[in-house]
């Protein structure tokens, strides 16, 4: 099982769960059992087409990664805003 | 008491007040991120808003208790998987002429629809084909379908805007659409080029509920009036203190009424001679009269395509817009005269009444 992090306001739209535990293979399908286990981030972390947003990042094992990043159990994946700051 | 719905790009404000003197700001939502859009469909009182968070991308929001804490995610609007296209911006929501009917215009231009309310959304697959097949670009705030006028009691007929791909028309419901391009002339396009071209750049339209054949136009370097359905458009800037400008407004009950704030031009998109005015025709076009009592008159305001929002109608007509200097204006008395409803807030993207 592979352990996600979430902060606000991922966490609150995963029912207030800063640490949620996921099966799978894979970046993309461990995000996608997150939608189907919490369905209010649906669309926050993936975009229409099934890609990690621009300005999303996901950090596995503290490296960021993308979508067909293989994934083994114990794995700790962080989600977070890019830092993009800049337009206020 | 008038509710005016503001959106900024710090969230959405929700004035009240009485025109004349400053509204207060009753509700504050989505606090940090951008409402481009918001609006209260006034059959069922539900209120809508389209935000886009710089992180997670955007999404239509809407609530039956405009106080609530939390507003519901609407299902959609959203590309379908294995299209390669993702939604980019919300910009407008608009009820339609059927019992639960709702449009919504995306960009990248794209029209959505919804039956129930505004819960869920599925796409126009008609005018999705003809972005596909066809080589439309975008303008600078991208391809962007903006504007939406349904045909009062006909829900088969509408007519859409797209920046930067002209007037579209549709008389079976979305089934099949044809283009309304007859008359729009892009002088920003070299004139050799300008025959037969797909790029126009119409920058906010409205129908003429009194009158349905009839539409304006306000287009990147244009005011424009068709009385043939959106077909072909009739040149009616003269009068203006520019022909650049987004925002536009009618009095409903007058066919022969429409409201513009020119821009200097697309180099300079703030009022023209630092004096913020507001130009009314009650002739169609023939001619244009300045409204400025009560605007600020040393001002260099740059006022966005939807932040110009009208409620009621003939001598109760009530007109607000809103500035990126934060500030909102106000007019009770059909734009004889000004005021200062809200100022200080965010940059303001849009403004409708309630």
């Amino acid at each position: 099982m592979a352990i996600v992090l979430l902060r606000a306001p991922l966490k609150d739209l995963a029912g207030g769960n800063a640490e949620v535990e996921i099966e799978g293979a894979s970046l993309l399908a461990v995000l996608r059992e997150l939608e189907r286990i919490h369905p209010r981030t649906v669309g926050w972390i993936l975009d229409d087409q099934g890609q990690v947003r621009r300005h999303v990042n996901v950090f596995v094992n503290g490296e960021m990664t993308r979508e067909d990043a293989p994934l083994t159990p114990q794995d700790r994946l962080h989600v977070l805003p890019s830092i993009t700051g800049g337009s206020a | 008491m008038t509710e005016v719905l503001v959106g900024t790009k710090k969230g959405l404000f929700v004035l009240r007040g009485t025109p004349g003197s400053a509204f207060d700001v009753a509700h504050r939502a989505f606090a940090g991120n951008v409402v481009e859009f918001a609006i209260r469909d006034p059959r069922s009182g539900r209120y809508f808003a389209s935000v886009t968070s710089g992180f997670y991308g955007p999404r239509l929001y809407f609530t039956d208790d405009v106080a609530a804490e939390e507003w519901q995610v609407a299902k959609g609007p959203a590309f379908p998987e294995g299209s390669e296209t993702t939604l980019e911006r919300i910009w407008v929501v608009k009820p339609g002429e059927a019992d639960g009917l709702l449009y919504a215009g995306v960009d990248p231009a794209s029209l959505f629809v919804s039956t129930d309310g505004g819960e869920s959304w599925e796409i126009n697959e008609a005018l999705a084909k003809e972005r596909e097949g066809g080589d439309w670009q975008p303008g600078l705030g991208g391809l962007a379908l903006h504007s939406i006028c349904p045909w009062p009691g006909d829900p088969s007929r509408l007519a859409i805007g797209i920046s930067a791909v002209g007037v579209w028309i549709t008389e079976d419901a979305g089934q099949s659409w044809r283009t309304g391009y007859t008359g729009l002339v892009p002088e920003y396009m070299p004139e050799e080029a300008r025959e037969g071209t797909n790029t126009l750049c119409v920058h906010n339209m409205h129908r003429a509920p009194a009158r349905p054949e009839r539409l304006f136009m306000q287009f990147h370097g244009n005011v424009y009036r068709s009385d043939d359905e959106g077909g072909s458009w009739i040149d009616i800037h003269e009068g203006l203190s520019s022909k650049f400008g987004f925002p536009l407004a009618l009095d409903p009950a007058d066919p022969d009424s429409a409201f513009v704030i020119p821009l200097v031009g697309a180099e300079d998109r703030v009022v023209p001679e630092g004096k913020l005015r507001v130009y009314e025709t009650r002739d169609a076009g023939a001619s244009w009269t300045a409204r400025s009592d009560g605007l600020p008159q040393e001002a260099y305001l740059t006022i966005y395509r939807q932040a110009f929002g009208a409620g009621g109608q003939g001598d109760e007509l009530e007109l607000f817009f809103g500035a990126t200097s934060g500030e909102v204006f106000g007019s009770g008395d059909a734009g004889k005269t000004w005021f200062t409803a809200a100022e200080r807030i965010a940059p303001v993207t849009s403004v409708r009444v309630a």
